[in-house]
């Protein structure tokens, strides 16, 4: 197990070091952050110092080795546009995004599972086909035009949720939280089911899949011998089979959430990391670019981590295989 | 320590808050603005959305009025004792909003903040030299030569407590490149209209009135929400649903969905922003070969070549203002007779050009950004393609503002859009200076096409020292005229704006550099 672990932190290490790379080839292309940051009557020498102070006229390996060696001790630097420390700046930010991210994958269990298993066990009736049907429509619909959408219906027509913002949020520690008052909770209503609604396909379509092979396997066509009542056996013995490759999956998908949220955030104002970071490449702030980079690869890397290391105690075989 | 100090700013703030309910009835605007502003201190990014919303709690010696006519503000009155000497005399009964007393320190220790080595706004006061105090209410400021436009620069420098700054270790700005963290990027202490209660970034930003405020306000406000709302989309919602009183950036295709709503106004007029072509004039272009560019009556066909009249009827919706000259009417400087746009007349255009020797055409890059103007993209294609109408084959390159502006700045664009509005400064001198003057020592920034015209520099360079104002106004002028005729940059118009509010406001001033003041507003 050991062995195991130390080969992962190797390759996390590896894989943090290559998207950092990747970002900053990226970062060169972006643009130069100091028109922006100095006004209209600012003088050639002014810019010209102000980028040399940057670092930015240096050769862009140098840029990256010095970026390297401070993110190593864990400073990030400050962010040229807001000039506020950027580690600090996304932990103020990472909790919106992560509350939106769990509340929206618990929307995506609660409905996707129900729906996948209906999906599976009716499947030639008109709803299982509506269900199918509109799913489709979830995957292709942008983002951007299902939370515009939510916006028009929820808020302007019939004014339930707010259009924006978190509303109001309580303070435990460094974690804000919006859950525990009631702006709160209504203000995420629409941004996380604008965020589920891919998630909630995903689910469905994965368990439906589950259901018909497991529904095929013998032990249930035992249990429907034994005479075991039709509710028991879909969810109790069937459905309960399904839920390893779902809740894997699921997993996996809140890294892809967490990233994929950036365009959720824009759309509700949505005071999160995504939010953040596309402000972030409009003003060429590189050092809070590069720090989101390296957390959202940070998350991915862990996520893959804990399923594999999960997987390795499930399933001893794997041990050989890796260590 | 940050999450501490912003408990105790906004215990104080609420104190503050509960006093006042007392006292008034609440007055709140809930302002849903396109964007945040990036920090609490004034002086730490060259923009000047941030510096206006500051402007709210702090203040500058001068400040426009709702003419946008410059008055007295921290400073009650001023002479010029030499011309590179100017004496302010202060304001005697002025308190900052943690109770201390507004005196010339603070005035000196602001100006060395704002003309720091490391400062970003230092272009923002290019003739500071230095500052004696005289008494505890008079200052003399030392210029670095004759320069008439003190105190448009002076509009935009807020004024700091000495005594503050000192106790929190932030009499320097805020070094990005040093990586350390500001006291003022957290906290303000202004003299201002309003106080700042509580900022939670990407989220909202709360002002209460002062109610020590040394001036008579013109205002019955007592609380301002600001809320940025980046996506336009959900801006309007916002306001159709009631969830923000007033938006100052509507988006042009939805005005008249707002002015269906019951409850909403709309307000529209023509920003100062006159957006403008400009020109490659190297001996070559960007691709190589001989640059056609350089002779006028190519520059003439091309303007020639365009049909402003239909891009501001099908592009910009008829709420634009074609233009003639590089400067909008309220600009100082301008003159009418310069601002008559240039007849579209295509054949003229083909004629020209063949005298010229490229009746064929020849091909130029045209670099456009995406999001800098209002519907730029769109009226960049509309050029393009009137352009290759008379036989030019422009190559039209758009992208984001943060990707063409090296272009631009770097020669590597034969043909851009920029628009100027003169803002801060609120004069012509600012456009001579910073964009047709010849690029050679602190002039000339924004001359991307690297070109030269000496009369031109020459007016501008004795525009900056000439202090009697009609003089100085018609040397600008004439400097716009050999502009237009010669064609160095393109006008094309100023730009729309349009703010909406809700019904219950009584009074609200449109101001045309599109800022909105809200210690004018009336509920």
């Amino acid at each position: 197990m050991l062995a195991f672990i130390i080969k992962r932190l190797a390759n996390a290490v590896f894989v943090m070091l290559s998207v950092t790379f990747l970002a900053f080839v990226i970062f060169t292309a972006v643009g130069d952050p100091v028109d922006q940051m100095l006004n209209e009557q600012a003088t050639q020498a002014q810019r010209d110092d102000l980028r040399a102070r940057l670092g930015l006229d240096d050769p862009f390996l140098v840029q990256y080795g010095k970026f390297v060696a401070r993110a190593a001790t864990g400073d990030f630097g400050i962010s040229f546009r807001n000039q506020r420390d950027v580690m600090d700046m996304i932990g103020e930010r990472f909790p919106a995004t992560f509350e939106l991210v769990l509340v929206a994958t618990f929307i995506s269990l609660i409905v996707g599972v129900p729906m996948g298993v209906i999906t599976a066990i009716k499947r030639q009736s008109w709803y299982a086909e509506a269900m199918q049907f509109t799913s489709i429509i979830g995957v292709s619909l942008p983002s951007f035009v299902v939370g515009i959408g939510l916006i028009l219906v929820f808020s302007v027509w019939l004014g339930w949720f707010p259009a924006f913002g978190r509303g109001d949020t309580v303070d435990l520690g460094w974690w804000s939280t919006g859950l525990l008052t009631s702006s709160g909770r209504m203000s995420i209503v629409l941004p996380a089911l604008s965020l589920s609604l891919f998630q909630i396909t995903l689910v469905m379509r994965l368990v439906r899949a589950e259901m018909l092979e497991v529904l095929r396997s013998d032990f249930i066509k035992f249990a429907r011998a034994r005479g075991v009542p039709a509710r028991s056996l879909y969810f109790r013995h069937a459905l309960r089979n399904c839920l390893m490759p779902v809740v894997t999956m699921t997993a996996m998908q809140i890294g892809g959430l967490i990233a994929f949220a950036l365009v959720t955030e824009t759309v509700f104002q949505w005071p999160g990391m995504g939010l953040l970071f596309i402000q972030a490449v409009t003003f060429v702030d590189v050092p809070i670019m590069a720090a989101y980079l390296c957390i959202v690869a940070l998350i991915f890397v862990v996520l893959n981590a804990i399923v594999d290391m999960t997987y390795v105690i499930i399933d001893p075989r794997l041990k050989g295989a890796d260590a | 320590m940050r999450i501490s100090t912003k408990i105790r700013q906004g215990a104080l703030a609420g104190l503050a808050a509960a006093l006042l309910a007392t006292t008034a009835q609440a007055e709140t605007i809930r302002w849903g603005a396109p964007r945040d502003i990036v920090s609490l201190d004034p002086y730490s990014y060259g923009d000047s959305y941030t510096i206006n919303f500051l402007n709210h709690i702090y203040e500058g010696l001068v400040r426009y009025n709702r003419d946008l006519e410059i008055e007295p503000a921290l400073a009650t009155s001023w002479e010029i004792v030499s011309p590179t000497t100017w004496r302010f005399t202060l304001r005697n009964d002025v308190k900052f909003h943690d109770g201390s007393d507004f005196t010339a320190e603070d005035v000196l220790a602001s100006l060395q903040r704002v003309s720091d080595e490391t400062s970003p706004l230092k272009g923002n006061l290019p003739a500071y030299q230095s500052a004696t105090v005289v008494d505890d209410h008079t200052i003399d400021i030392e210029l670095n030569g004759a320069y008439p436009l003190l105190l448009n620069d002076l509009t935009n420098i807020h004024i700091f407590d000495k005594g503050w700054l000192v106790a929190n270790n932030a009499e320097k700005p805020t070094d990005v490149s040093a990586g350390v963290e500001g006291y003022a990027t957290f906290n303000t202490n202004g003299t201002g209209p309003f106080m700042l209660e509580s900022r939670t970034p990407e989220a909202q930003t709360v002002l209460v009135v002062n109610d020590a405020w040394w001036d008579d306000p013109a205002h019955n406000l007592t609380r301002i929400e600001f809320q940025p709302i980046s996506s336009a989309a959900t801006r309007v919602a916002a306001l159709l649903s009631g969830e923000v009183d007033f938006v100052d950036s509507a988006p042009v295709q939805d005005l008249p969905r707002l002015e269906q709503a019951d409850n909403l106004t709309v307000l529209e007029r023509t920003d100062l922003r006159t957006v403008m072509l400009g020109f490659n004039r190297r001996p070559e272009l960007v691709a190589g070969g001989e640059n056609p560019m350089n002779d006028l009556r190519v520059r003439q066909a091309m303007q020639m070549a365009v049909d402003m009249e239909l891009i501001q009827d099908k592009v910009m919706r008829g709420k634009s203002r074609n233009a003639g000259t590089l400067v909008a009417p309220s600009i100082p400087g301008y003159s009418e007779a310069l601002d008559t746009p240039v007849a579209y007349d295509p054949e003229k255009a083909k004629t020209l050009l063949a005298e010229a020797g490229y009746a064929d055409g020849f091909e130029f890059d045209f670099v456009c950004t995406n999001e800098s103007y209002v519907n730029e993209e769109q009226f960049c294609q509309a050029i393009a393609s009137m352009w290759s109408r008379v036989g030019l084959k422009p190559k039209l390159d758009i992208g984001p503002t943060a990707k063409q502006t090296p272009k631009r700045a770097n020669g590597k664009a034969d043909v851009y859009t920029i628009g100027w509005a003169t803002l801060p400064m609120l004069d012509t001198y600012s456009i001579l200076v910073q964009m047709l003057h010849s690029k050679e020592g602190n002039s000339g920034v924004f001359n991307w096409g690297d070109w030269s015209y000496p009369e031109l520099d020459k007016l501008t360079q004795s525009a900056a020292v000439e202090l009697d104002r009609d003089t100085r106004l018609q040397m600008e002028t004439d400097a716009l005229k050999i502009a237009r005729d010669e064609i160095i940059m393109m006008p094309l118009h100023q730009q729309p704006m349009a703010w909406a509010v809700s019904k219950g406001f009584s009074d609200i001033p449109q101001f045309p550099d599109n800022k909105p003041r809200m210690w004018y507003v009336t509920k």
